[in-house]
């Protein structure tokens, strides 16, 4: 009977053999599937019982993980202490609703899974002794950011609107508002009652406050748009003291509307390319890419400026457009800031950016550093030149005139002056569409500019964006800009 | 070959103790290795809980001493080693253990803190009762090895163990409790008896005794058929009976894992007893054609086959553990995530029980997983090697019996939490939570020492010291244990063992054989 037990044997070592392949298949070739699949919760538990690293600016907290109460499944809340105002950049680490924000960016290095955090999580196996996450340290000045969103939010009840500051010589993001905003805490709630009415609350609110207006939405720029163009006419050789051709109306080749002037405010035949500018003269913009530029300097000075590319501060920014400019009658318009010309409120700061650093426009920044949970630096956020749209020359030539505009007695941008200090700008006013009655919805306030400090450097280019402010609305973003612009010169 | 003639078989228990040392040494590495994952600090109870297991594995390593001398030096640390990552695995279970809370209508923990689990006593939940069902354990198997000096003893009441074996096999179709979908269990009022585990060892002997009596019969062949000689059409009469017997069981307890189990280690049995192919292609098709019969009138097995088709179908119903228990081993990967950092609870309830191996494959990743599973191996090759060795027919087909049961019992336990066959109710030999269980493998350890050592002892001297040693086995018989032992045995420390104090060894002797050249 020995030679049947052998194969018997044989039977079973086939067997587990067969085991092992399968076994195999599960844990290691299908690894990937099981271990990122929608039924796992096994991250998210040791997700949440590892202390998350915190979201710090200046010496403010934004986000930090706090130990639960006991019998709560998970070890660790997050909680946003200084929450709406943050919101957007934060983001919200959510056991239903995931991960947004900040807190999705930089998830590898808040959850500590990064890679150089690897021999900490190796001690952590040896000495037993939990650790936590790294910490993401943000450009963001909170006096800033606060201040703008106090503004803001101060303008009108449920006032809609945005603001970027930049540091344009380094592109790091020194505060990023959008109004209205919302409370991330009850979504980081381990109630997940709390956490879907918060959810439902947020998501059916008409206002949409959870939409980061200063990034992910394109809005019309109205007459900052003429930064851009006043940008082209310079790189195609004019000067601040070109006359070009005015007036207080044009009508466009092809055009069934005609172009005005606000206040009739441009009555001159010809007027400088820079006077034109202090006083916003529509026609003169919009003749000057009809009959002279044409398409192709406008579409190439937008892209070099920034359009048309989709960024990551590491949040995402969403691409401005110039849209078509194939007939005069919707480059008219898109000179003016109108037609298909939409951008985000970041985008509008590059602008002011780029002029104020001399034509170099560095890519905006959130993070300023990545540090161990020892608080050791990690990595600090990159400082890297996103373009070159125009020369030194140009840039020059662009600061006297947008200086002129906040400085000049007839200047649009009067409400931005510093005492002390070198202020340049551009306001605007942007039409956009109808109400059901067909009457005009009030007009968007703009505002981008950037200040010099007294040793001469560009410390700060700012845009801020009032929506369906109505008449007054680009004073008002003008006079906020002002007060952002004197916080950061201080 | 070794033509050398020695004066003394070694009995080689000093390797079995150097080995339950090494395993007592794995399970105390295991334990810390929890208890820092779990509570941040090693405590006392790690010393005690292993202490504890540590001193009843030797205790059953001097009773084999006592009792069966010349028994196979592996086989009690495999036991040993499976049944102490049992214990240290459920009682690692039941710290992160979930219940459901009424109040917050969610699973929470039944130790939220890291003092309430180290507060958790040594005899408290699954895993303290799973440690006194080690002692209760070691207690039958020293028992059965006093009680049974001779395997032979065990074919004198063939016809009153078989029929207590069907009886107690079938008895959960009648009083049984359903669990899971299944009747596997039976309800005595202070505890739950899974009876089938100790109806396979009536059974399997049973089954030993008639197939000695009757392979010569079973051996003929009436006709060929694709040139394999097929038995005569009257010698089906019993495989039938044992067919329809384990349809019934199946039908009545609804698991197709002990049906399967049984029939399965018949099947093995008629074919070591006869060494006829066709047996098994007999067997095969009866059992196939049987379930393909009962299939559409049997929603359980057919809600089983749905399962293991498309776990995903239903992830968060029907296909819940089997899901979590595929995410489980396949976050597990290679190395795991390490003893008490994985969240095995999520196959909750059945995480210490059917579905332990998931768990142990989440944490020990698939180097572990692969290690328990050669642990297993070993032991299936040990028993087996006991039924080459020992010299009755009635022992070769126990020990084969035996031993086939444990590695297709692990087949169909693994297979089934790794989607390679339908899930069953069967549970890991020796592991799983469960007092029946761990005792019925303990008692078929038990066996399996007691046959090596029938193999193995020198038959002039059945008892005490030994005279003569028998001549040297065919080398095939004796594969892997020549060289390391005589080594072990002169090792310092070593000298209460009875088989030391003799003249030197020879290390180039081979163990003793079925076919001595030297009537002694």
């Amino acid at each position: 009977m020995n030679a049947p037990l052998r194969r018997v044997t044989i039977v079973v070592i086939v067997l587990f053999s067969l085991l092992f392949l399968n076994l195999n298949w599960v844990q290691f070739a299908e690894h990937d599937f099981y271990q990122n699949n929608a039924y796992n919760d096994r991250v998210t538990i040791a997700e949440y019982s590892r202390q998350r690293g915190s979201i710090v600016a200046g010496s403010e907290t934004l986000a930090d993980s706090v130990p639960t109460e006991d019998g709560d499944e998970y070890k660790y809340r997050r909680q946003y202490p200084l929450n709406e105002p943050f919101a957007h950049l934060t983001g919200y680490q959510s056991l239903v609703y995931g991960d947004s924000g900040l807190e999705q960016t930089e998830n590898q290095i808040l959850s500590g899974e990064d890679p150089r955090l690897f021999v900490d999580r190796l001690s952590e196996l040896f000495t037993g002794t939990e650790v936590a996450g790294g910490n993401v340290v943000l450009s963001i000045e909170p006096e800033i950011q606060l201040a703008a969103w106090e503004a803001i939010t101060g303008v009108s009840e449920g006032q809609v609107g945005a603001a970027v500051v930049l540091d344009p010589r380094s592109g790091r993001v020194l505060a990023q508002v959008s109004a209205p905003s919302y409370d991330p805490n009850p979504l980081a709630s381990h109630d997940n009652q709390e956490s879907s009415e918060a959810w439902t609350a947020y998501t059916s609110d008409p206002s949409n406050p959870m939409l980061d207006r200063s990034t992910r939405e394109l809005y019309p720029p109205g007459s900052t748009m003429k930064v851009v163009v006043a940008a082209a006419a310079l790189a195609a050789g004019m000067t601040p003291e070109t006359e070009i051709s005015s007036g207080n109306s044009y009508t466009p080749p092809n055009a069934g509307t005609t172009i005005t002037n606000s206040e009739n405010q441009c009555p001159e035949d010809e007027l400088t390319l820079q006077e034109a500018l202090t006083r916003s003269c529509n026609t003169s913009f919009a003749k000057l890419c009809v009959e002279e530029l044409g398409p192709e300097p406008i579409a190439e000075m937008a892209e070099a400026l920034g359009f048309g590319q989709q960024l990551t501060t590491p949040l995402g920014v969403e691409a401005s457009q110039w849209g078509d400019l194939s007939d005069p009658a919707f480059l008219a318009q898109a000179c003016i800031g109108q037609h298909e010309v939409k951008l985000t409120v970041m985008q509008d700061a590059m602008l002011s950016a780029a002029v104020a650093n001399g034509g170099s426009l560095m890519s905006p920044q959130l993070i300023r550093e990545i540090q161990a949970p020892n608080q050791t630096t990690l990595e600090f956020g990159p400082e890297d030149e996103l373009s070159n749209p125009f020369s030194a020359d140009v840039a020059a030539d662009l600061r006297k005139m947008m200086e002129n505009v906040v400085s000049a007695s007839n200047g649009t941008g009067a409400n931005a002056r510093i005492e002390g200090f070198t202020v340049g700008g551009k306001t605007g006013t942007a039409q956009h569409g109808v109400d059901e009655n067909g009457n005009d919805l009030p007009e968007h306030g703009w505002f981008t500019g950037y200040a010099f400090n007294g040793d001469g450097e560009p410390v700060v280019a700012v845009s801020v964006f009032l929506a369906a402010a109505g008449d007054g609305g680009s004073g008002e973003a003008t006079r906020i800009a002002g007060e952002l612009m004197r916080l950061a010169l201080e | 070959m070794t033509a050398r003639q020695a004066t003394r078989v070694p009995t080689r228990r000093n390797v079995e103790l150097a080995l339950l040392l090494l395993v007592i040494l794995v399970l105390f590495v295991f334990q810390t290795a929890v208890e820092i994952a779990l509570l941040g600090e090693l405590t006392q109870t790690a010393f005690w809980l292993v202490g504890l297991m540590g001193a009843a594995m030797l205790v059953a390593h001097v009773l084999v001493r006592i009792f069966a001398p010349y028994a196979d030096p592996v086989l009690l640390p495999c036991g040993a080693m499976l049944t102490g990552i049992g214990v240290v695995f459920i009682r690692r279970l039941d710290m992160s253990a979930v219940v459901f809370s009424e109040e917050a209508q969610a699973l929470v923990q039944v130790y939220p803190t890291v003092e309430d689990r180290a507060a958790l006593g040594l005899f408290d939940d699954p895993g303290g009762r799973q440690l006194m069902y080690l002692f209760a354990a070691v207690a039958v198997f020293a028992a059965f090895l006093w009680l049974v000096r001779d395997h032979r003893n065990l074919s004198r009441y063939p016809f009153i163990l078989g029929l207590t074996g069907i009886l107690m096999a079938a008895s959960p179709a009648i009083i049984g409790q359903e669990i899971n979908g299944s009747k596997l269990w039976i309800d005595l009022g202070f505890a739950s008896v899974q009876p089938s585990e100790f109806a396979k060892l009536l059974l399997l002997i049973f089954f030993a005794y008639y197939l000695v009596r009757k392979r010569e019969v079973l051996s003929l062949a009436s006709r060929k058929f694709l040139g394999i000689p097929f038995p005569r059409a009257k010698d089906l009469i019993p495989v039938l009976v044992v067919w329809l017997v384990s349809l019934l069981i199946m039908i009545g307890i609804r698991d197709l894992g002990t049906s399967l189990l049984f029939f399965g280690l018949f099947v093995a049995m008629l074919y070591i007893a006869t060494e006829r192919i066709s047996w098994i292609i007999i067997g095969l098709s009866l059992f196939t054609g049987g379930v393909l019969l009962i299939y559409p009138f049997f929603s359980h097995l057919q809600l089983r086959v749905s399962i293991w088709l498309d776990p995903f179908a239903d992830p968060n119903g029907d296909g819940r553990q089997l899901v979590q228990s595929l995410i489980g081993l396949g976050s597990g990967g290679l190395f795991g995530a390490g003893p008490g950092a994985g969240q095995p609870q999520a196959t909750n309830p059945a995480a210490n029980s059917d579905f332990i191996l998931s768990g142990l494959g989440e944490e020990l990743g698939l180097f572990g997983l692969t290690a328990i599973l050669m642990v297993y191996l070993l032991l299936v090759a040990r028993g087996m090697r006991a039924g080459l060795g020992v010299r009755d027919s009635f022992g070769k087909l126990v020990a084969g019996g035996l031993a086939f049961s444990v590695g297709f019992q692990l087949f169909v336990v693994l297979g089934g939490v790794t989607k390679l066959i339908p899930l069953t109710g069967q549970t890991a030999p020796y592991m799983a939570a469960g007092g029946s269980s761990l005792l019925a493998n303990w008692v078929l350890l038990a066996m399996l020492v007691r046959l090596s050592d029938a193999g193995r002892r020198p038959q002039a001297a059945p008892a005490g010291p030994i005279k003569i040693a028998p001549p040297p086995a065919p080398v095939d018989d004796s594969p892997t244990q020549i060289v390391s032992v005589p080594q072990l045995a002169k090792e310092p420390g070593t000298g209460s063992d009875p088989g030391s104090d003799g003249p030197p060894t020879d290390p180039y002797r081979t163990s003793p054989s079925t076919t001595p050249e030297v009537k002694p």
